[in-house]
């Protein structure tokens, strides 16, 4: 294959780690942003999503769309319900402590893993697609679910957007984000925005998932990587602004495929990681900005 | 007085329970002394200055690496070996305190994690050199400290007790001194203490590089004692682990670390007979300790019933 065909390719590979990305990312962020609580669980309600996905499909006979269209609804639902109990029996009692918070969320990824661990077992499962489908290019060819993830993210995205910016709910979530205490003068419920907040950037995760699982397989591990690459993200691209999420998942996520690709993956991480460390250090106001 | 005749009436309980305990407890138990010296570091940092870290596992893996590195190319003994892993330790901790202590709170952490990962991604990368994920084994002839041989239940035994005896007790005189005490006026006002003309910067790059060389000694002596050095011991569990230690048996307390390595060994022993997902209950641990007992065991004690408990 030639460089510009085998560039092509990684550059596809890259838009859909991007995409599951920026779902994972506007989670993260939206939690963040709203709440100043930083969900180091985050990768783990991804990792349900997809545990569940399989699940859903195993138990639901027919044709595998429709398995996958339900596992798509009863996924993000139950992550949700998850994460409103965690806010508040947890997050809630603590104050939402940025630091305390941590901790705990941190005890909250190792209590899912494991439980996970021992009722799903340490297997990696397959999710077949819901739909067989090839885009044949004049190089290669190229799974037509892949794209479908793509646009299904952005579509999701979209709707988060138009939520945020266009629905009461969305605004009583920003004001939130501006000033709780100004909100809660004004007769905002900010115990439940917190908790709706804390579900709706879970259901992300584990929409994020559960469209992955049929490229990847489900596994309990599967939700330290996408963890770390959603903090680069959402530390890259400024917390609690959707746009930069958006913005800094592309980078990311094409920046990965393309060097996974020709160079050695590991490397990209230590770049990564290192680099994100050095923009918090060094530019830490647009990105941690009002805590420190 | 008393102060100092609790701790040595500890590590006097420790020298006795070698002979009364098995072989198999007792190398349990100079495990957790060692880990319990890296909790002690941690509790330096995280206990006494406020500094919430979550990559003491880099500081830990340099000692280990340093040590075992030292003793794979140059076929050292133990001794230099342990030196150059406390200086790894150490050297580390005073770069990342150099540009992490520009950050607190929240971005403190992160950027910490963001460090640690880096370089448990570094030991994978350098496989050529560190044995990647597989580790290596230190040679036998390496793990020789004064003719003893280190591989030996009884020298293997003293060595952790002396080490962890030297590290407690270096801790509580260091508490107890002036330094310690602008320690503690960091995590308690920083402020307040910068207007009484300490400069916070360098109190904390301090404990922080003194945290780092309790790390890396504990690093190098577990490389030392058990024989292996691996990528695991990067992994941000380790990270996690000494948090959940001084945690659970104190913030800020001497013999917090030990109790608290104690406790959750005893804890995790018991359950991985039961089930292979005994990491459960680490996770459990820290979401129940930061929600009811944030002071831990030793903390509540002091607050409630012993004032004087360093």
């Amino acid at each position: 294959m030639a460089f510009g065909p085998f560039l092509l390719l990684a550059l596809m590979e890259g838009l859909v780690t991007s995409a599951t990305l920026a779902l994972a990312a506007a989670g993260l962020s939206l939690v963040f942003g709203v709440m100043r609580v930083v969900n180091v669980a985050h990768g783990e309600f991804y990792m349900l999503g997809a545990v569940i996905a399989f699940a859903v499909t195993t138990m639901i006979p027919g044709p595998p769309a429709l398995a996958f269209v339900a596992a798509l609804i009863i996924a993000p639902l139950l992550v949700a319900a998850l994460a409103a109990a965690a806010d508040a029996l947890i997050l809630k009692r603590l104050n939402y402590d940025p630091e305390a918070t941590i901790v705990a969320t941190i005890g909250l990824l190792y209590m899912i893993q494991q439980a996970t661990l021992s009722f799903y077992g340490p297997n990696a499962n397959p999710v077949t697609a819901p739909f067989e489908w090839r885009i044949q290019l004049p190089w290669f060819g190229y799974s037509g679910y892949k794209l479908f993830v793509v646009f299904a993210a952005a579509l999701v995205l979209f709707a988060l957007w138009a939520f945020m910016t266009r629905t009461k709910a969305g605004l009583i979530m920003r004001a939130t984000q501006v000033d709780h205490t100004t909100a809660r003068t004004f007769g905002i419920n900010v115990d439940r925005v917190y908790m709706g907040t804390f579900a709706l950037g879970a259901a992300l995760a584990a929409l994020a998932g559960v469209l992955i699982v049929p490229i990847q397989q489900a596994h309990y591990l599967m939700g330290g990587d996408p963890l770390l690459l959603a903090f680069i993200v959402v530390i890259i691209g400024g917390l609690g602004s959707l746009r930069g999420t958006l913005i800094a998942a592309l980078i990311i996520g094409l920046s990965d495929g393309v060097i996974s690709m020709f160079f050695a993956p590991t490397l990209a991480k230590i770049i990564a990681t290192l680099l994100v460390a050095l923009v918090l250090v060094f530019r830490p106001h647009g990105l941690f900005g009002a805590k420190a | 007085m008393k102060v100092w005749t609790l701790h040595v009436a500890l590590i006097a309980a420790l020298l006795a329970a070698q002979f009364l305990l098995s072989p198999y407890l007792a190398t349990h138990l100079a495990r957790i002394m060692v880990l319990a010296v890296f909790a002690m570091g941690y509790n330096l940092a995280f206990g006494y200055s406020g500094l919430l870290s979550l990559g003491h596992a880099l500081f830990f893996a340099a000692g280990m690496y340093g040590a075992g590195l030292a003793a794979q190319t140059w076929g050292v003994t133990a001794a230099p070996a342990l030196i150059a892993g406390i200086a790894a330790g150490g050297l580390l901790s005073a770069a990342v305190g150099l540009l992490a202590l520009r950050t607190a709170g929240v971005s403190f952490m992160i950027v910490t994690l963001m460090f640690a990962q880096a370089g448990y991604l570094t030991i994978l990368y350098l496989a050529p050199i560190t044995g990647g994920d597989e580790g290596f084994v230190i040679a036998a002839t390496s793990r020789q400290i004064a003719g003893f041989d280190l591989a030996t239940d009884t020298p293997r035994y003293m060595a952790a007790l002396t080490l962890f005896s030297v590290a407690l007790l270096t801790s509580l005189a260091l508490v107890r001194s002036p330094f310690g005490r602008s320690m503690v006026a960091m995590r308690e006002n920083e402020e307040r203490s910068r207007m009484l003309g300490y400069n916070p910067f360098t109190v904390k790059l301090a404990a922080l590089t003194l945290s780092g060389l309790y790390a890396g000694g504990a690093g190098a002596a577990y490389a030392l004692l058990f024989g292996y050095v691996g990528a695991s011991f990067a992994t941000i569990q380790y990270s996690i682990l000494p948090m959940l230690y001084v945690l659970l048996g104190g913030a800020g307390t001497i013999l917090g670390p030990f109790l608290g390595a104690l406790l959750m060994f005893a804890l995790i022993e018991a359950a991985s007979n039961l089930t292979s997902a005994y990491l459960f209950l680490v996770g459990a641990a820290l979401v129940i300790l930061v929600l009811f007992a944030p002071k831990g065991i030793l903390g509540t004690i002091r607050e409630r019933w012993v004032k004087w408990l360093p």
